[in-house]
């Protein structure tokens, strides 16, 4: 059965006195992956962080299960971008992954042999479990996302939203992180993907929504990822070659 | 205990108060707040006098936090409005501490209440002003303040302590996993400013800032845990505060500018020492490459 997990109406939140979102509306269907794509300054980081409460909207309604987030956030894992926190703060990666569970834990406690447990399995789903002591600044860039990932895993939720996760990671950190998000389909569990790449989007994703300040397209990869759909979104400085199912988008401003 | 002990005592327990919350200053990069708060605590004080007539460390405390969250929240406030942050910190404070300035001279003149007292602050009066206090007996007051915060400190940063930890980290996941991040703001800001204010007597305004800062700076450079950080932060602020005294009275000089000027000290053996950020451990290891993110 498939019902919807998410559910937006008509969303508007604004940046810095610019309107960055204009009337979002969109549902998403239970264990679904969906790619949210679109050019730079099209709203993608808003939109999550506006759903999740983390930036103010100036109307709409969001849902999950038909709730508000307030009442849906034990069960919904975000994974900020990369760049958002100071990867020189004095902690190592275990103690990162373990703060995934700090909503559960509880006040006035700290966590125990057994959210260690499940941190540490979290770092071994992503293969860092050699790293687990190591001080973060001194992991490079994928693991740092390895680790991001392993957080929002150690979290258990049943919704998942991913702030670029693949941008500037290795190969083998791109294949570990989809591997992962392809077992978390599997398990039934719900994600949303800001992404940047769009060859990679028919591979990793089956629903793409193309966001650009307003929703352009969205619903099955196979139905919506057209070319039509992608320069209409990117705007007409954009040109695409398509090449078979490989789309390369090139400002010609660059 | 002598004259002695009670200077040396009240300045550790400044240096260790200072030495805990600035490691949290530091981490959540909000350094500059220390100075702004410790000067616009001042209106707070004079505010506290103009209302209640009198000098009282109580009034003086909500004074100081009044005071504390008034400027965290103006800071705020104009950010929002698109003031860049630093600017808006330096519009904040600058603007309440003349006004607390201008109500010292006008209002309160009569008061032991002096722009000079409240920025460079007098510790060897503060063993003259004592306090009975049951089973102990008389202690000074300054320091029995003191005392009491760095008990209220030590309380919150032990019961949030990982609350602090994600805030300072990772504010938005803090806040998708449903802490009060803004709450948690507001609550360090209240710590800041009480410590800052109990600090008063004993360094002044101006000094309070090294003592928030340099410690827990240097402390960063040594080691990799949250944990350890904090026990070298509050070290180095008592370390800080006992050498400046005896410096102070070895030179006959300012005993809040030699225990300033301590932490400087501290900080440049740091630099220099450290292993991982050190200038001696970099000459003699070749240079990491390392990923910037």
């Amino acid at each position: 059965m498939t019902s919807s997990v998410i559910r937006v109406d008509d969303l508007s939140a604004s940046y810095q006195k610019n309107k960055v979102l204009n009337d979002v509306s969109f549902e998403v269907k239970e264990g679904t992956i969906t790619a949210i794509v679109g050019p730079n300054g099209a709203g993608k980081s808003t939109l999550i962080k506006t759903m999740l409460g983390l930036h103010p909207k100036l109307t709409g309604n969001v849902r999950f299960w038909g709730s508000p987030f307030k009442t849906a956030k034990k069960k919904i894992g975000y994974v900020p971008q990369r760049g958002s926190v100071d990867w020189d703060f004095p902690t190592d990666a275990l103690d990162v992954v373990t703060m995934g569970l700090y909503g559960k834990i509880g006040w006035f406690r700290l966590p125990s042999k057994k959210d260690k447990e499940k941190a540490m399995n979290a770092l071994k789903k992503m293969g860092m479990e050699a790293y687990a002591h190591r001080q973060i600044s001194q992991l490079s860039g994928g693991q740092q996302q390895r680790v991001f990932l392993a957080r929002a895993l150690a979290q258990d939720a049943e919704l998942y939203f991913m702030d670029e996760p693949l941008a500037g990671v290795d190969a083998s950190t791109e294949k570990a992180i989809m591997t992962i998000l392809k077992e978390l389909k599997s398990n039934g569990k719900t994600v949303l993907v800001v992404h940047h790449d769009l060859q990679t989007v028919p591979e990793y994703f089956d629903h793409v929504l193309f966001l650009n300040k307003t929703v352009y397209a969205h619903g099955q990869t196979e139905e919506v990822f057209t070319t039509d759909n992608i320069a209409r979104t990117y705007g007409g400085d954009m040109q695409w070659v398509g090449k078979g199912d490989q789309y390369v988008i090139q400002s010609s401003s660059h | 205990m002598t004259y002695t002990m009670w200077i040396i005592l009240t300045a550790s327990l400044v240096g260790l108060s200072c030495g805990l919350i600035g490691v949290y200053l530091i981490l959540k990069k909000q350094a500059m707040m220390a100075d702004a708060i410790s000067h616009t605590v001042l209106l707070g004080i004079v505010l506290a006098y103009m209302v209640t007539q009198q000098l009282s460390g109580t009034a003086m405390l909500v004074g100081g936090i009044f005071a504390g969250i008034l400027t965290a929240f103006l800071v705020q406030s104009l950010n929002n409005l698109k003031v860049q942050h630093d600017a808006s910190l330096g519009i904040v404070f600058t603007t309440l501490f003349a006004i607390g300035v201008i109500l010292i001279s006008t209002s309160v003149g009569n008061v032991h209440l002096d722009v000079q007292h409240a920025l460079m602050g007098e510790i060897t009066f503060v063993p003259f002003t004592t306090m009975d206090i049951p089973l102990i007996g008389s202690v000074p007051k300054a320091t029995a303040i003191l005392a009491l915060v760095l008990i209220v400190v030590i309380f919150f940063i032990i019961a949030f302590y990982k609350e602090w930890k994600i805030t300072s980290f990772d504010p938005a996941l803090a806040a998708s996993i449903g802490i009060p991040v803004i709450f948690f703001h507001y609550l360090f800001m209240t710590l800041v400013s009480v410590t800052t204010v109990a600090s008063f007597d004993a360094v002044g305004a101006i000094l309070v800032v090294a003592m928030l800062i340099t410690p827990a700076a240097a402390a960063y450079l040594w080691t990799d845990k949250l944990i350890l950080m904090l026990f070298l932060s509050g070290g180095f602020g008592i370390i800080s505060a006992v050498a400046g005294y005896w410096v102070a009275t070895w030179l006959n000089t300012s005993i809040s500018g030699s225990m300033a000027l301590m932490t400087g000290c501290i900080f440049f053996i740091t630099f220099l020492l450290s292993p991982k950020h050190g200038l001696i451990s970099r000459w003699v290891r070749p240079a990491e490459v390392r990923e910037e993110a």
